[in-house]
């Protein structure tokens, strides 16, 4: 049994390293880690549960917009900045940086919006 | 010799109100602030957070964000200035350099942070919060 639970968590900390190493999570992923303490035990997953919530919620909202007829580009660019800037703060690089380049290409689409209207 | 200084051990623990919409965000500031010895207040939007003031509240260091709905940090922060609140207000918010983080700054903030925010952000505006206030003693 405590060979099992062993093998676990080397597996979770070789995860974790590839999810470091392929850019998804960054440093601040390493601050919240180190705020995990007797007093927070549960504190990682207490705010990626959180994280993941909020983003559901953004997503939801996003499928919404870019399903209208005449698309709201200043709502997208809303939803997309809120998850910008919650990715950032939990260390959800990848997140983050598709954040970045979704807002670029959201204002190029509103030039274009503009000038063929 | 004088009264015995009782007081000078007893040091109020800072207050800090961090406004933010989006809940993993208000979790981790709260974190970070909580294991800098601050006591921890928070508000969903702008207005909760002008509202507290109104009703007689008041703190030493606010937190703000700039997107939230109902009311959001740049709106706050002029209606909080406007209203006298001289804390020190500094600015959290996911927008690089522009047009709206200028007019967040304008609005009166003493300084602003791109997220994300961190205790090493937030350990020195407690320590210059500190010092100010043993000045004025």
């Amino acid at each position: 049994m405590a060979g099992h639970v062993v093998q676990l968590q080397k597996q979770l900390v070789d995860y974790t390293a590839s999810l470091f190493n392929e850019g998804f999570l960054d440093d601040q992923f390493n601050q919240l880690q180190q705020l995990q303490d007797e007093s927070n035990p549960d504190f990682v997953v207490e705010v990626v549960s959180l994280f993941f919530e909020d983003s559901e919620r953004l997503l939801n909202e996003l499928a919404k917009a870019l399903d209208q007829q005449n698309t709201d580009f200043k709502k997208v660019d809303a939803h997309v900045h809120q998850l910008k800037g919650s990715s950032s703060s939990i260390g959800a690089q990848r997140v983050q940086r598709v954040c970045i380049a979704f807002r670029n290409y959201c204002d190029a689409q509103n030039i274009e919006g503009s000038v063929s209207s | 010799m004088g009264k015995p200084t009782i007081d000078h051990g007893d040091q109020k623990k800072l207050s800090v109100l961090i406004v933010d919409d989006c809940s993993s965000v208000q979790v981790l500031h709260r974190v970070w602030a909580l294991k800098l010895g601050l006591e921890v207040h928070i508000a969903e939007n702008g207005k909760i957070a002008v509202d507290l003031h109104r009703s007689g509240a008041s703190f030493d260091l606010i937190l703000m964000d700039l997107a939230m709905p109902i009311m959001n940090g740049e709106q706050a922060t002029r209606e909080l200035r406007a209203m006298g609140v001289d804390a020190m207000i500094v600015g959290v918010t996911a927008y690089d350099d522009g047009p709206e983080r200028q007019a967040f700054v304008g609005a009166g903030l003493n300084a602003c942070y791109s997220k994300p925010f961190t205790e090493f952000n937030l350990a020195p505006l407690v320590q210059v919060i500190k010092e100010i206030n043993e000045k004025s003693i």
